[in-house]
């Protein structure tokens, strides 16, 4: 495996770490956006780049400011009094560490049994097109249904209540 | 003989590379081609300035800079050393790293927008599929780069000038995606090299440049209305103005810092402007057939100086826009009226040959023109004035 | 270890950084930001298959990724809605603290 991709591994998972590690919650949101570039590096190494693309203008050019909006408008940037864990923490630490133990122990023992095709595949944007209008339609006009669904929804669950209502 | 001045940064960068080993070739080859952006664009941002404090000046009716050298073209030069050698000032309680590191995310997301611009024929630093997509991530990316400049300053002002930044920046990108959308609509490619050979055809002496078709005038206006708000140029200058919030988001930065702001505002500006006249100016290909021999770069630069010089001329003409009025002009105006264009664009496209097509599309476009302005731009009626004094 | 298996792996190490961050912090956001990674994690292992593994001119990989990154930013705005729907009425958002069902 080449060194670049082990250097942008480690940043995405340095990232990742930071993310739910960190005091402030501004730094966890800007450290997750480190972690989402890092993943989008990955996916351009994997010669998926329309998926990268989107990956940065999605996420970072939106997910990542909703999230710091969030917490700019719920006082989150103010120091925390008391623990940011919670009581249950050390519960949680074991439960990821047994999942990724899980995962880790499958990917080594059924490696042997891994495809491992070395061709480029061929992922122009003219053929994602005519796949989300042929092959992917359905999925397609679900997503954009689902999409107004949750930008209304979004609104009226943030919306301020009317006073006397 | 005007062929190879055309082709003259081409050859001259094989002529280069034919003196190294095959092994690094690809390597010096953009490495090269990022020195020379490096050094062009903010040579070109130095020569804005001060056409832009001349021009403005004159507007408003008095001399621009004119102590430093003649007709005060070498003003950048002083400019750059004041803000080379200024005390750099930071806030004892502001968040030290991500304060340093905002201008630098700003510079590096904006100048890696200059990768897909084709600048001339074969004058493209990387030939993506889908290059039109990777601008608007990199332009995405440097909307977080303004947030962390305002939120790390610890400054009620920073903090609101970025918020308004950033809620205006996220509003009109929306808009300046449609607008490309409906050129990658008509070109069939979000590769930025196919879209201007799509144009670079010429019937009889007329080019084809996708502004002298109904919808591509429209979409045209559009995505000059919203480049003008995603690099907060006036009148979309709200988050920066300077009368109303200090300087908004970069109020506690100074010297270097500063002029990184500056340095990634203008080349946001020059980066739009590139993408405007590729998507719907024609990018490198002549205004008319008989100029073709006229290298393909200068066509470029010409383009992107015009767009400039218009940028230049709306902030010495009009006045600043309100943020409410500008959020309520994005998204009641301008972004249904470029969802409409889209489908005008798919009306045209689906026409065939023809002067009916043009006929339709042009009446459709000035209908809805009409029609949305006068729905969605009502004036509200307010009743008469009431007033409530202090006792 | 091939390419497929040094992605995966990776992919299996942010799953459960993210999970460790949903479980173990206090603020309603970061639980977001978790489940944000958890989701991340898989777009990477799709792509990672769609790559390595056979037909991949069948788009299944890339068009998965693309239509969890369009679901996962529906979520997001949603589930912060929420948190701040919360906050202004508790005025904390503090999981630990809301544990009760009635306003």
């Amino acid at each position: 495996m080449s060194i670049v991709f082990w250097f942008i591994s480690a940043i995405t998972i340095a990232g990742a770490l930071f993310a739910v590690i960190l005091k402030n919650t501004v730094h966890c949101a800007l450290a997750l956006t480190v972690a989402f570039a890092g993943l989008a590096l990955l996916f351009l190494g994997l010669d998926a780049q329309f998926a990268g693309f989107t990956e940065i203008m999605v996420y970072i050019g939106a997910v990542a400011i909703l999230v710091v909006f969030a917490i700019l408008l719920t006082r989150g940037s103010e120091t925390p009094k008391g623990s940011v864990y919670s009581r249950y923490s050390l519960t949680g630490l074991v439960a990821a560490a047994g999942v990724f133990a899980v995962f880790g122990w499958t990917v080594l023992e059924s490696a042997r049994s891994f495809p491992n095709v070395q061709e480029t595949p061929s992922a122009t944007a003219k053929e994602i097109g005519y796949a989300l209008v042929g092959r992917y339609v359905l999925p397609l006009e679900i997503v954009a249904l689902l999409l107004t669904v949750a930008t209304i929804g979004a609104v009226i669950v943030a919306m301020h209540e009317k006073e006397g209502k | 003989m005007f062929a190879t001045l055309d082709q003259i940064f081409i050859i001259l960068r094989n002529l280069v590379l034919g003196y190294l080993p095959e092994v690094v070739r690809p390597y010096v080859s953009v490495v090269l081609s990022v020195v020379c952006i490096v050094a062009v664009f903010p040579g070109l941002f130095a020569l804005t300035t001060v056409f832009e404090r001349k021009g403005i000046a004159r507007i408003q009716n008095r001399l621009g800079p004119n102590r430093v050298g003649p007709f005060g073209l070498l003003q950048p030069i002083a400019d750059g050393i004041k803000s080379l050698t200024k005390e750099d000032i930071v806030p004892t309680t502001a968040n030290g790293a991500i304060h340093f590191l905002a201008p630098l995310v700003l510079v590096v997301a904006v100048f890696m927008g200059f990768a897909v611009l084709p600048m001339g024929r074969n004058m493209v630093l990387v030939d993506m599929d889908c290059a039109l997509l990777f601008y608007f991530a990199m332009g995405a990316s440097s909307e977080l780069a303004v947030f962390m400049a305002g939120w790390s300053s610890r400054n009620k002002y920073s903090l609101l000038g970025a918020m308004r930044a950033v809620a205006q920046m996220i509003s009109y990108e929306v808009i300046l995606l449609l607008s490309g959308l409906a050129v990658v609509m008509i070109s069939g490619s979000l590769s930025l090299t196919k879209i201007v050979e799509a144009q670079n055809v010429y019937t009889g002496w007329f080019p084809h440049w996708f502004i002298f078709t109904p919808w591509g005038l429209a979409g045209f206006v559009m995505y000059a209305i919203a480049a003008t708000a995603e690099t907060n140029r006036s009148p979309f200058d709200l988050p920066e103005g300077e009368s109303e919030l200090v300087a908004g988001y970069h109020t506690e930065y100074s010297g270097f810092k500063f002029a990184l702001f500056f340095l990634g505002e203008y080349l946001a500006m020059f980066s739009i402007s590139g993408l405007g006249a590729t998507l719907f100016l024609g990018g490198w290909s002549a205004p008319f057939s008989f100029l073709s021999w006229v290298p393909s770069w200068i066509w470029f630069f010409s383009k992107l100086m015009l767009s400039i010089f218009v940028f230049i001329w709306m902030r010495g003409t009009l006045p600043r826009l309100r943020q409410d009025q500008l959020m309520n002009f994005a998204w009641k105006f301008v972004l249904p009226f470029t969802l409409y264009n889209l489908m005008v664009t798919a009306l045209w496209r689906f026409m065939g040959d023809g002067w009916e097509r043009w006929v339709a599309c042009t009446a459709l476009v000035i209908a809805g023109y009409v029609l949305l302005g006068r729905i969605s731009m009502r004036r509200e009626h307010f009743g008469p004035r009431s007033y409530r004094y202090a006792e | 270890m091939t390419p497929l298996t040094a992605h995966l792996l990776v992919a299996a190490l942010l799953f459960s950084i993210g999970l460790a961050g949903a479980l173990t912090r206090r603020n309603a956001i970061l639980v977001l930001i978790g489940i944000e990674l958890m989701l991340n994690a898989a777009n990477l292992n799709f792509i990672a298959f769609w790559r390595y593994g056979p037909h991949p001119e069948a788009l299944t990989g890339m068009m998965f990724a693309i239509f969890s990154i369009a679901v996962a930013a529906a979520e997001a705005a949603v589930g912060l809605g929420l948190v701040i729907a919360i906050h202004r009425h508790l005025h904390s958002t503090d999981l630990d603290q809301m544990n009760r069902m009635k306003g």
